[in-house]
């Protein structure tokens, strides 16, 4: 696999500029909501806007302590892109008398925090390598959760919510990260062997049969979330994110061929059989059809988001000036739609730049990464980052079937903000491991990825660290 | 407000944003000439004729041939690999020309090939790295008589 280096700096105070930049995009959104609101500017946009002020800058410091040369772009992205979200939910609130906003600042707490809690306790990404089982077991368990009765709650026609002290929560979305642990340390040990085993066909290096079966094992458990679960999103988001991975972890085309061949083996069986597939299909390809368009679950949602992107047009009606509240789900799995109605081309093609410049730092950490582990990893995380915007954004500008996934750091709801920060926690310190200078002596590359990372070491012996 | 405010603060907001990802875009530019800055060996043909004074001073005809490859530290110690022309692989790897008893390496790890004079040590894509010196191999480099080669805990050097 490639790698590159870049000479060690931290680059720190690049990063202060661009997250004051992107908090004023952020306050700049809630400004714009709140003046063209009737109540003028409201109290929510100096509470929530200065929470989120607040929260960013010390996940700065704390990036300053213990991650000092992490990719410096990451996190004003991501603060730019959650903040947007933040806006547009509190604009859609104010349209419906609702209060959203409100609990989803409170998840964007929750789930900074525990990005610090897994930047602190992980402190070198390849400790996670020895949780490689442990992974697996979490995610079938994480997958398993809503189907326990009384727990598992059934939303929108999918079985993938719990409820637990009146909390409801999405396992399936930190099974994503759980999944991509246990895919690239099973991929790190045994890519060998995949690599070399197997027979020549044409072009193609076929694999070996007994190397397939963690491939069946991952097209079974996406196919059984679809049955079980009825939730056509997440099981093309397992499925694509073991594909991705394990061309990556092998560099072999015969993978990708044998992976869409079963897709598209699922895809038809699923049409044919399961009912909310075939409406889904159905809505996508006559979405203008009138019986299609007034059927329960039908075309409606995509019509009316349609609808919302084409008022907005080039430039948007401004924010809080558009009428996105008319889509259903205008603040979760619409809240793409929601966006371009207001911001317009220009500004929904800025936001996709930015997703799209979070995954390539993503791939970049990856590159940049000594280690095999390292590189799955950081790629099958940011790939997960780049497939849902795909899913979500291809969904609902009709281009692919409209799936419920959701809009990474947007969309209203806590789980996937969660998971999302945590991803995104990890990408941090797969990039800093990857741009700190290289230790000299053994302790640089061998120990380390056997020993437990030292908590102790604190600022003054990191610091004599970088002046070696 | 009136409208041409708000249009002013629209557009301003639009603006804003891509202010936001050009400059991101900008940050990153200085990413996007990798390795420039970090190459570990000497400036490349195209900076020398630039700039003629990076060019080092031709180099005097090696004094001495490497004749043995000595192992200094880790499980070998004390073992003289005899140079004949041909390269030399590294490894745990029972293939190698010399199996380094070592947790820390590779099954392919390093190989050391003659070229014209000199030897030269090159990574084969091992998952510790080889170090020459105190700088990790990125490519292929010429080994100076006495300099140190690390794989793992294993420490080697060439010797007339």
């Amino acid at each position: 696999m490639s790698e590159l280096e870049t000479a060690p700096v931290p680059r720190r105070n690049m990063e202060l500029l661009l997250l004051l930049l992107a908090l004023a995009v952020a306050m700049g959104a809630y400004y714009l909501v709140g003046i063209n609101s009737d109540d003028g500017p409201s109290q929510e946009f100096i509470t929530q806007g200065l929470f989120l002020a607040g929260l960013a800058l010390v996940f700065h410091v704390i990036l300053r302590i213990w991650a000092k040369y992490a990719d410096p772009v990451i996190l004003p992205v991501t603060v730019a892109l959650n903040g947007i979200g933040l806006a547009m939910i509190h604009r859609i609130d104010l349209a419906r008398n609702d209060d959203q906003a409100f609990r989803q600042i409170l998840w964007t707490g929750v789930a900074m925090a525990v990005a610090c809690v897994t930047l602190w306790a992980i402190r070198d990404h390849r400790v996670l390598r020895r949780f490689t089982y442990i992974a697996l077991a979490v995610s079938v368990l994480l997958l398993l959760l809503p189907l326990i009765p009384k727990v598992g709650v059934v939303l929108n026609g999918a079985r993938i919510w719990v409820h637990f002290f009146g909390l409801s929560f999405q396992p399936g979305e930190l099974a994503k990260i759980t999944l991509a642990i246990f895919f690239a340390g099973y991929l790190s040990s045994n890519r060998e062997l995949i690599l070399l085993a197997g027979r020549k066909i044409g072009p193609l290096q076929l694999p070996r049969a007994r190397d397939l079966g963690p491939m069946v094992v991952a097209w079974l458990v996406s196919i059984g979330v679809l049955v079980v679960q009825r939730d056509l999103g997440s099981s093309i988001l397992f499925f694509g994110l073991f594909m991705v991975m394990i061309y990556v972890a092998t560099a072999r085309v015969s993978w990708i061929v044998i992976g869409t061949l079963m897709l598209v083996g699922g895809g038809i069986f699923a049409y044919l059989t399961m009912s909310h597939v075939t409406r889904r299909i159905d809505g996508w390809l006559n979405a203008f059809d009138p019986d299609i368009y007034h059927a329960s679950g039908g075309s409606r949602q995509i019509v009316e988001g349609l609808f919302g992107l084409a008022n907005g047009g080039l430039m948007g009606t401004g924010l809080g000036n558009g009428s996105p509240y008319m889509v259903p789900l205008a603040n979760s799995d619409m809240i793409v739609a929601s966006l371009g109605e207001e911001l317009g081309l220009i500004g929904l093609s800025a936001i996709v730049l930015l997703y799209l410049i979070l995954v390539s730092r993503g791939m970049r950490a990856a590159l940049g990464s000594r280690d095999t582990f390292g590189k799955l990893l950081a790629t099958g995380l940011s790939f997960t980052i780049g497939l849902q915007c795909f899913v979500v954004i291809g969904g609902v500008t009709r281009l692919i079937p409209l799936t419920g996934l959701t809009t990474p750091f947007m969309a209203a709801g806590g789980s996937s903000l969660l998971s999302n920060w945590i991803i995104v926690a990890l990408l941090l310190l797969i990039s800093h491991n990857s741009r700190r200078p290289m230790l000299s002596g053994v302790s640089a590359t061998a120990e380390v990825a056997t020993k437990a990372p030292r908590r102790s070491r604190g600022l003054l012996e990191s610091l004599k660290e970088t002046k070696r | 407000m009136n409208d041409l405010v708000f249009t002013v603060l629209r557009l301003g907001f639009l603006i804003l944003l891509w202010l936001l990802v050009l400059s991101i875009v900008g940050a990153l530019r200085r990413d996007l000439a990798i390795g420039s800055r970090a190459r570990v060996g000497g400036p490349s043909a195209r900076e020398i004729r630039k700039d003629p004074s990076l060019a080092s001073p031709p180099e005097a005809p090696a004094k001495q041939q490497a004749k043995t490859l000595a192992i200094l530290e880790g499980p070998l110690t004390g073992l003289e690999h005899q140079l004949t022309a041909s390269p030399v692989l590294l490894g745990r790897a029972q293939e190698a020309s010399i199996v380094l008893e070592d947790d820390y390496a590779s099954g392919r790890h390093a190989r050391l090939f003659p070229q014209g004079t000199r030897w030269f040590i090159e990574d084969l894509g091992s998952t510790n790295g080889t170090f020459l010196g105190e700088a990790q191999l990125t490519r292929a480099q010429p080994v100076e008589l006495g300099q140190k080669i690390r794989i793992g805990k294993t420490v080697m050097e060439l010797r007339p």
